[in-house]
């Protein structure tokens, strides 16, 4: 995607009948200018000649989108917003990675970095904003960045790649995006932050101080009221030291203190400047042949840092510049804060500086709700919203009509819904309602009106929508106003897609259809399903084959013949793939007990075979590193002949069990946890699942097993053992919801069963306990599990007869020789022959 | 091109259908060898061009595979790394006589010093 100085059309596009069009020539290759070039072109494609020149070696892209880019939601790709195509297709010349540096009014040029000029009849300045940075010692020093663009965002993933602390300098919108991001990404971070409360110049203090308690709880560290007296490091950067003394050490500083209109280049060329450049309502600046659009602009004494805006703005400038004038009349601004999870709206003037404004306020504490609405002469003038934003988009178009609300008053807090329904939370009739120039997708600019003529104009799905119109492309977050909005226009035409996530690309299926009707049509292989449910492709991708092959297993114990070319890696080799190719070799440890047999087995291997490396897992067993798949039969055969069998630790399967010692041993133990933790996974190894699952036994509440974040945990107690299901220590930590408890171990390892052949059986493959719990309900899990005595039973017995087939050591089948050319290469060859040969 | 200048690797059916085995050449990268659904073999060094995955433990769909480390598919026609990824894993020339497999002598000297 990168590329530097480089031309994307011919440098002289003559009409045909030779006579050259006037050349525009845009100055900023970010989001004003490549938008008001777009609107333009909507308008008359042919009028000008258009060369772009941009400062960053890239494409347009979305910058409102880095935050999720830093997050690791989106990639770069995803947020570009015209590609290579798009100036070619409009033959535009693209100069990127070479910024303008001068202006000559007098002989209408521009003259870029590497020397070039070139000539305009117009010129439009989209040079956006530059950050400001604070002047306090140690400034400039490497380590010490801003966050505005591409190479901002890299530097920051280097950074955070190395782990360690990070500093964000402001504790506004920009500022705690980054701090999120950096956060997401593994680094310890603290946000300084001069004011009382965050982002005070959006939020409250009741809602500034909702944001902070949440971002505490995920870890991060917020100082408000804390001034920056230096930045110190020999260096490299190595701590920020506020006025207070305290020295917070950190090895990446981001400064996200604010923006400040670029207006240097247009100053330099003597255009009239204030706080930005000044424009009047068709963006001309005081040049009639010069004009200015975006961030860099001052119109009416305002200048403006957000999204929406510019989109006003662009529609204004390419209005005149068709001579079809409309004018700009200034911008109500709206906030929303992409941090996933936390959700924040905030509109217009809450400040409470208009004189008889009046506040209705809801507050929900322990949902986390807060929302208030400031209304002045019977007129919306400002609005807070925090947890629940749905209605942020009604409010502020009331606010931006200036209606009239006071037939409405005493329901307004409450929402749209409510206030126009009359209680009947209907979310379609409240879409409806909106009026054509609503906004749908802040991202992107684009009103209520432009969605439905998309969609009247033959877009009938989400996908073509965001394609043709870019509503809901980037963010995400209105995705669901555009799919009722569908719903609306198409009626029953519109077939509903949220719902229905596929497999993958070959099928229109999603998986639960998958394996409904495998059962249902009692389909028996792979192919036979890809035939009957009409794949798109011969023999399926990486994504549903692993998928049908699991599924069929499930359905078929004993009956279907598993496919290894189906399968991952890992799984067809019995062993890990590690990143230079060799594999590591994990033998059970039932319930992590072992003896001087097994280990003196192990350690023989190691020597055997120069394991480079031998490492005692989380899940209290041994991971011998550095097998080629050559010597794996035969460290599989050493292995068995001490009596350990294949811990399946590749496997989409059952990993290990946890146990503590309990009371065999410890002063605490209530139950014999070691005991049961080896009688569970007698009963559950071997068995395959839709994705890995992990069990736990703690011998007393204490819980040193951790079993609260298996997938399924059982905490003994003095009265029986409690049965805990659904926990996750990975990337997203989620204990457990406990689901009962009994009284005998019997139970407890009836209720294992069965839980696992509900997981087995209706689960997506590749989806673990919490996230499929999460989905269904844990009610769900408990009427099925719990309250119908009958139907657990019948699980339990699905899934002891599956065991029956799936409980023989798939190593012991290999080491005698199965599969064997799964380990051996075909041939050889041997550049002697060659020679000879020749 | 003359009859010396293909070397045979093996039988054709040592290698399973939708699945790969493995050449080793002498003082050079390892040759995979790869069996389509529609019965046609492909030859590529077994190297992905991301972080050098081994490309013959990788899951093989339609005439391509997928790394099994990263999940890149790479063309088994071209060796070109498809979607949004970029980089090239060379491929061999290799044809199929009388059951047995053949590679292209020269070009997998070339392709594998």
């Amino acid at each position: 995607m990168d590329f530097q100085g480089q031309s994307l059309a011919n440098d002289e596009m003559e009409e045909p009948g030779g006579e050259a069009r006037p050349r525009l020539i845009v100055i900023g290759n970010g989001m004003a200018g490549c938008r008001a070039v777009e609107e333009l072109l909507e308008r008359d494609a042919r009028r000008y000649q258009v060369t772009i020149f941009g400062a960053e070696p890239h494409v347009n892209y979305n910058r409102i989108m880095l935050s999720p880019v830093l997050a690791g939601e989106k990639t770069f790709e995803q947020i570009v917003i015209n590609d290579h195509a798009w100036y070619a297709d409009n033959g535009i010349e693209l100069v990127a990675g070479d910024p303008v540096v001068s202006i000559d009014r007098a002989a209408k040029t521009v003259t870029a970095r590497s020397g070039r000029t070139a000539r305009y009849d117009k010129l439009l300045i989209a040079t956006g904003s530059d950050p400001f940075i604070i002047p306090v010692p140690g400034k400039d020093l490497p380590g010490v960045i801003s966050f505005r663009d591409m190479k901002d965002v890299d530097t920051m993933l280097a950074a955070a790649a190395k782990g360690g602390e990070a500093v964000v300098i402001g504790g506004g919108l920009l500022g705690l995006e980054a701090a999120h991001g950096l956060s997401l990404r593994g680094m310890k971070v603290t946000v300084i932050h001069l004011m009382p409360t965050l982002m005070e110049r959006q939020l409250d203090e009741a809602a500034g101080w909702l944001l902070k308690s949440e971002l505490e709880a995920r870890g991060q560290t917020i100082l408000t009221g804390a001034d920056t007296a230096e930045i110190v490091g020999e260096t490299q950067v190595e701590g920020v030291r506020l006025k207070d003394g305290r020295l917070i050490p950190a090895s990446l500083v981001v400064m996200a203190v604010g923006i400040r209109p670029s207006v240097a280049l247009a100053r330099e060329a003597g255009l009239a400047v204030g706080r930005g450049i000044h424009v009047d309502d068709h963006m001309v600046t005081s040049d009639a042949n010069i004009l200015a659009v975006g961030e860099c602009v001052e119109h009416e004494g305002q200048v403006y840092g957000l999204v929406a805006p510019l989109w006003e703005m662009c529609r204004a400038l390419a209005d005149g510049l068709v001579e079809q004038p409309t004018g700009y009349r200034g911008s109500v601004t709206s906030t929303k804060l992409k941090v996933s999870g936390i959700d924040v709206f905030s509109a217009g003037d809450f400040s409470g500086s208009t004189c008889e404004a009046e506040d209705i306020v809801l507050r929900d504490a322990s949902r986390g709700i807060y929302k208030r609405v400031v209304v002045s002469n019977d007129r919306i003038v400002g609005a807070v919203l925090y947890g629940d934003t749905a209605d942020g988009n009604w409010y502020f178009d009331l606010l931006k009509k200036g209606e009239d609300i006071s037939s409405i008053r005493d329901f307004l807090i409450f929402g749209q819904a409510f206030a126009q329904g009359g209680g009947q939370a209907d979310p379609k009739a409240a879409v409806a309602a909106l009026s054509d120039d609503a906004e749908i997708c802040g991202c992107n600019g684009v009103s209520k009106g432009k969605v439905v003529a998309t969609i009247q104009g033959g877009a009938c799905t989400l996908d073509a929508v965001r394609a043709s119109c870019k509503a809901s492309a980037s963010c995400g977050s209105c995705t669901g106003l555009v799919e009722q909005l569908l719903e609306l226009t198409l009626g029953d035409e519109y077939a509903g897609e949220r719902d229905v996530k596929t497999v993958c690309k070959c099928t229109s299926f999603g998986h639960d259809d998958v394996r409904r009707e495998i059962v249902a049509q009692g389909m028996k292989s792979i192919p036979e399903v890809m035939q009957k449910m009409s794949w798109s492709t011969p023999d399926g991708c990486s994504s549903c084959r692993p998928a049908l092959n699991y599924y069929l297993l499930c359905a078929w114990p004993g009956e279907y013949v598993d496919d290894q070319q189906s399968r991952f890696v890992n799984e067809r080799m019995h062993a890990n793939i590690q990143k230079d190719g060799t594999y590591s070799v994990v033998p059970r440890m039932w319930g992590g007990v072992t003896n001087p047999r097994e280990l003196r087995a192990i350690a023989d291997v190691v020597e055997k075979y120069n394991a480079p490396m031998v490492k005692v897992t989380g899940g209290q067993r041994l991971d011998i590193f550095g097998i080629k798949k050559e010597d794996l039969p035969a460290v599989w055969a050493d292995l068995n002949a001490a009596g350990m069998v294949s811990g399946h630790a590749y496997g989409k399967s059952l990993r290990t069990v946890k146990t503590c010692v309990g009371s065999e041993w410890c002063r605490f133990g209530t139950q014999d946890s070691t005991g049961l933790g080896i009688q569970i996974e007698r009963m559950t190894w071997g068995s395959w699942m839709p994705h890995k699952f992990k069990i736990a036994v703690s011998g007393c509440p204490r819980n040193c097993a951790e079993a609260t974040i298996k997938d399924f945990g059982v905490v003994c107690v003095d009265s029986g053992y409690e049965l805990h299901v659904g926990g996750n220590g990975g990337i997203k930590v989620r204990a457990t919801d406990l689901l009962c408890k009994v009284s005998t171990e019997q139970q407890a390892l009836d209720y294992c069963a069965a839980f696992i052949q509900l997981y087995r059986e209706e689960a997506r493959y590749l989806e673990r306990t919490a996230p499929w719990i999460e989905r269904i309900g844990l009610d769900y899990i408990k009427q099925r599990i719990v309250e119908d005595e009958v139907g657990r039973e019948a699980l339990t017995g699905r899934f002891l007869y599956s065991q029956s087939f799936s409980q023989e050591d798939p190593w012991a089948q290999r080491a005698a020789g199965a599969e064997r050319e799964q380990h051996a290469h075909l041939g050889e060859f041997r550049p002697i022959e060659a020679i000879a040969a020749e | 091109m003359y009859v010396g200048d293909w070397i045979d690797v093996g039988p054709l059916a040592a290698i399973p259908v939708r699945g790969s085995r493995t050449v080793p050449v002498a003082g050079g990268d390892e040759v995979a060898l790869f069996r389509t659904g529609d019965n046609q073999v492909f030859a590529l060094v077994n190297r992905c061009p991301h972080k050098h995955g081994p490309l013959s433990q990788g899951i093989i769909h339609g005439h391509s595979v997928s790394c099994p480390l990263h999940n890149w598919r790479i063309s088994l026609v071209t060796g070109e790394a498809l979607g949004e990824d970029k980089g090239c894993t060379p491929t061999i020339p290799v044809k199929v006589d009388g059951g047995r497999v053949l590679l292209c002598r020269t070009s997998t000297l070339k392709a594998a010093a």
